[in-house]
């Protein structure tokens, strides 16, 4: 019997949808509203030599990994699921772009983490 | 199932639009629809990775970019997104998880979906006070 690979991709889908419950509402509001607009916290808190800091040890490369990869895979598969919803059938084609493009950008990911 | 060579003109109950047509499906779309707003902030932290891996001063065009108000704007559809996600996650999770028995009872659904926004808001502020 042909394995399926259906377990891993939903096992994404749920751990990223959990991360994105227990972490994504404080870190749009820093990443995207307070530090760019210096609001609440200093603009300085994501300057290049503290990011580049935090990316550079193994630790701060698995939450960043984590928190892309993770979000990437959740949507992929609610996306998936919307089209067929409008009623676009998951074909071969749907399939590629639902869960090729979140794999491209996963090898990317892990590509340019290992680069800082 | 072309609707000119079949002589028994079966009624086909359209789909059209199906999920406008009851407000439980309306609100599951909403939820499945945060996905696309959940891929567009991955996606703007992947160019964010990409630009720290080039140097300070691609890392520093990203961080411009963010200041601008079209991005704040964006962030904070963003957030609403993120919060609406975080409401609805656990909203379903009683239907995803395996049931849970105490006392030979069915723990409740509401107690399972205010457990799990508590939670969610205790660890999001938690992340909040590290990164400040």
């Amino acid at each position: 019997m042909k394995r399926s690979n259906a377990p891993l991709v939903w096992s994404l889908f749920g751990a990223g949808g959990m991360l994105a419950a227990l972490v994504g509402p404080a870190l749009v509001f820093v990443t995207g509203i307070a530090v760019p607009a210096g609001i609440l916290m200093s603009q300085d808190l994501m300057r290049y030599q503290r990011m580049a800091g935090f990316a550079h040890n193994w630790l701060g490369k698995i939450i960043i990994l984590a928190v892309i990869v993770l979000f990437l895979w959740h949507a992929a598969l609610r996306i998936f699921h919307m089209l067929h919803d409008f009623g676009i059938h998951a074909g071969a084609g749907a399939k590629l772009v639902c869960f090729g493009l979140p794999l491209l950008c996963t090898i990317a990911a892990i590509y340019w983490v290992l680069m800082i | 199932m072309s609707a000119q060579t079949d002589k028994r003109r079966p009624y086909v109950r359209p789909m059209d639009s199906w999920w406008k047509r009851d407000p439980f499906f309306v609100r599951y779309m909403i939820m499945e629809a945060t996905s696309v707003l959940v891929a567009l902030y991955a996606v703007i932290l992947l160019v964010g990775l990409l630009r720290l891996s080039q140097g300070e001063a691609a890392y520093k065009g990203w961080l411009e970019a963010l200041k601008s108000t079209p991005s704040i704007v964006l962030h904070v559809v963003i957030l609403v997104v993120f919060l609406y996600h975080l409401w609805s996650w656990f909203k379903v999770m009683p239907k995803t998880m395996p049931m849970i028995f105490v006392d030979g009872k069915k723990l409740p659904a509401e107690t399972i979906t205010y457990t799990g926004v508590t939670v969610a808001v205790v660890v999001n502020v938690i992340v909040l006070i590290i990164l400040v």
